[in-house]
């Protein structure tokens, strides 16, 4: 079975477990450095990317974490995990973490306050059926995605006349929303990134098997 | 709804949610509202009384402050009416960090969390630590599109409040002390009943009902699910870093603090510790390393000395 990590020093942990023990990972939390032994892939959970960046520091799992992404650790990140994954933040904090796994400019925020929180149908590339219903908390908004990063899913952007933002964003191993799949039932992102693991280790199913109910 | 989330009880969705199908973005659904609340979990947030405070807070690693004008320990204190925070209060506040910003506003008082809701905080708290507009009715949680967080002692008054529309739930403890001992009584009444609740036969679930003068439906889903519908944070009397650990071990899933930063001798880094220490509560070596040598807590109050006790307001 496939083990995947979460980060759980901050956020909706509980929600990632259920989602991917529904899709059939076994999931561990991380809340130290050795918590990430044997673990083959790692969610970074949505919460506030200010105070889990400070937590990442204290907590020694800064610098693992930096070498996971390195070593391509297949990752997937909602939210504030999206923030931590990318090169490069607006509106953040001059001292906020990011890990640079994957080629996009985020702004913190972008979508405004609780008052412009919203949910949605979205259509993403690679996903069959019907569209995913997307929860979007206080979410960040991709500002730009570099060349090699592969747009899953486009929504209307925050402000009028700017065109869309991507809102699912792929590169290589790591996997990116800007909404909170682990709010809802559907399972089939988490099952799309249970699918990367088990590409690269050769060891879990295909994506056809996987996302294909 | 198209892709009901399974987190979110059918019983308490709202209208809104119940529209929130295929096509336009929907606001201020039940969804979006208790999504706030996940995304705080295993967080800290800290009541603050200026813009340089809340900087303070958000430094120390808060997920979000709550502005108001007096401490808890400062309104009981000097006494007299405690009120919604000035406006200009608030908005200082929201521009000074980029974390959420709450607001109280009195029981029963929709017009203070109209004005609220007008200011774009991220969320309301509906707090007896403020002086009760209304002795009988709380306010209608459903016709706002702005979260609110409602205070409980009980399994009863946390479910009467997720049926009024709230989407968080905390303790009330008793603000303004730095004495955990209110808050642990409420989180284990609270908590201990929905224990004894999901051992019910499903013919008593209408005594329970009945007993807790809690909507039935949710009594249900309680007793089917072994957790209340939304999350459960601890609020009251917080000052150490051992406190929040305590708290969380209980089975709170975040926790509130008011007077107990701001009234202590190095605030910085009593909420830096206190951050720590909820985030790793099951560890006693990082308890530890953060408690030690943080200066004085806040001189706290004995609870049975007190002329008034702010959780018996409310109903």
């Amino acid at each position: 079975m496939v083990r995947v990590g979460i980060l759980a020093l901050q956020g909706d942990v509980a929600e990632h477990r259920h989602a991917l023990v529904d899709a059939g990972a076994e999931a561990v939390l991380i809340r130290r450095p050795a918590d990430l032994d044997g673990v083959d892939g790692l969610v970074l959970p949505g919460g506030e990317s200010t105070t889990v960046s400070m937590l990442l520091d204290s907590s020694g799992l800064a610098a693992p974490l930096a070498r996971a992404v390195r070593d391509g650790m297949p990752m997937f990140g909602t939210c504030a995990g999206m923030i931590l994954l990318a090169s490069s933040a607006e509106d953040g904090r001059p001292d906020q973490r990011l890990l640079g796994a994957i080629d996009i400019r985020v702004r913190r925020n972008g979508y405004g306050r609780q008052a412009q929180s919203f949910e949605c149908d979205v259509a993403i590339d690679g996903i069959d059926g019907a569209p995913v219903h997307a929860v979007f908390i206080r979410a960040p908004v991709v500002v730009s995605a570099g060349p090699g990063v592969d747009v899953l899913a486009r929504l209307p952007g925050p402000e009028p006349g700017t065109g869309a933002a991507p809102v699912v964003c792929r590169q290589g191993q790591v996997l990116v929303s800007a909404f909170h799949p682990e709010l809802t039932a559907d399972r089939r992102l988490h099952q799309l990134f249970l699918s990367m693991i088990g590409a690269r280790s050769g060891a879990g199913p295909g994506v056809a098997a996987l996302v294909g109910g | 709804m198209a892709a009901a989330p399974d987190t979110v009880p059918a019983s308490v969705a709202s209208p809104a949610a119940d529209a929130a199908a295929a096509g336009s973005p929907q606001t201020g659904t039940f969804t979006v509202k208790r999504g706030l609340a996940d995304m705080l979990r295993g967080g800290v947030i800290m009541d603050v009384v200026t813009a340089d405070q809340a900087k303070v807070a958000e430094d120390a690693g808060a997920v979000a402050v709550m502005a108001l004008e007096r401490v808890p320990a400062d309104i009981r204190a000097q006494g007299g009416v405690a009120r919604m925070s000035d406006p200009e209060l608030v908005e200082g506040i929201q521009r000074a960090v980029t974390i959420p910003v709450m607001a109280k506003a009195r029981i029963g008082h929709f017009a203070e969390a109209q004005v609220l809701q007008a200011l774009q905080v991220d969320y309301v708290d509906e707090s007896e630590v403020l002086t009760p507009a209304d002795e009988a009715n709380h306010i209608d949680k459903w016709a706002f599109g702005v979260p609110f967080v409602c205070g409980a002692t009980n399994l009863g008054e946390a479910l009467r409040r997720i049926g009024e529309g709230a989407a968080m739930i905390r303790s009330k403890g008793e603000a303004g002390t730095g004495n955990i001992v209110e808050a642990v009584r409420h989180l284990r009444a609270i908590l201990g009943d929905v224990r004894k609740l999901t051992q019910a036969d499903p013919a008593e679930r209408y005594a329970w009902a009945k007993q807790l003068g809690a909507p039935l439906e949710l009594v249900r889903e309680v007793a089917d699910t072994g957790r209340l519908p939304v999350p459960l944070f601890c609020a009251g009397g917080i000052a150490t870093p051992a406190d929040a650990a305590l708290v969380m071990q209980l089975g709170a899933e975040a926790v509130f603090v008011g007077s107990g930063i701001f009234k202590s001798e190095d605030p910085a880094r009593r909420a830096r510790a206190v951050v720590e220490a909820t985030a790793h509560y099951t560890d006693p070596d990082i308890l530890v390393k953060v408690s030690r040598g943080l200066g004085g807590a806040m001189p706290g109050l004995e609870v049975a000395t007190l002329e008034q006790r702010l959780a018996e307001r409310g109903w």
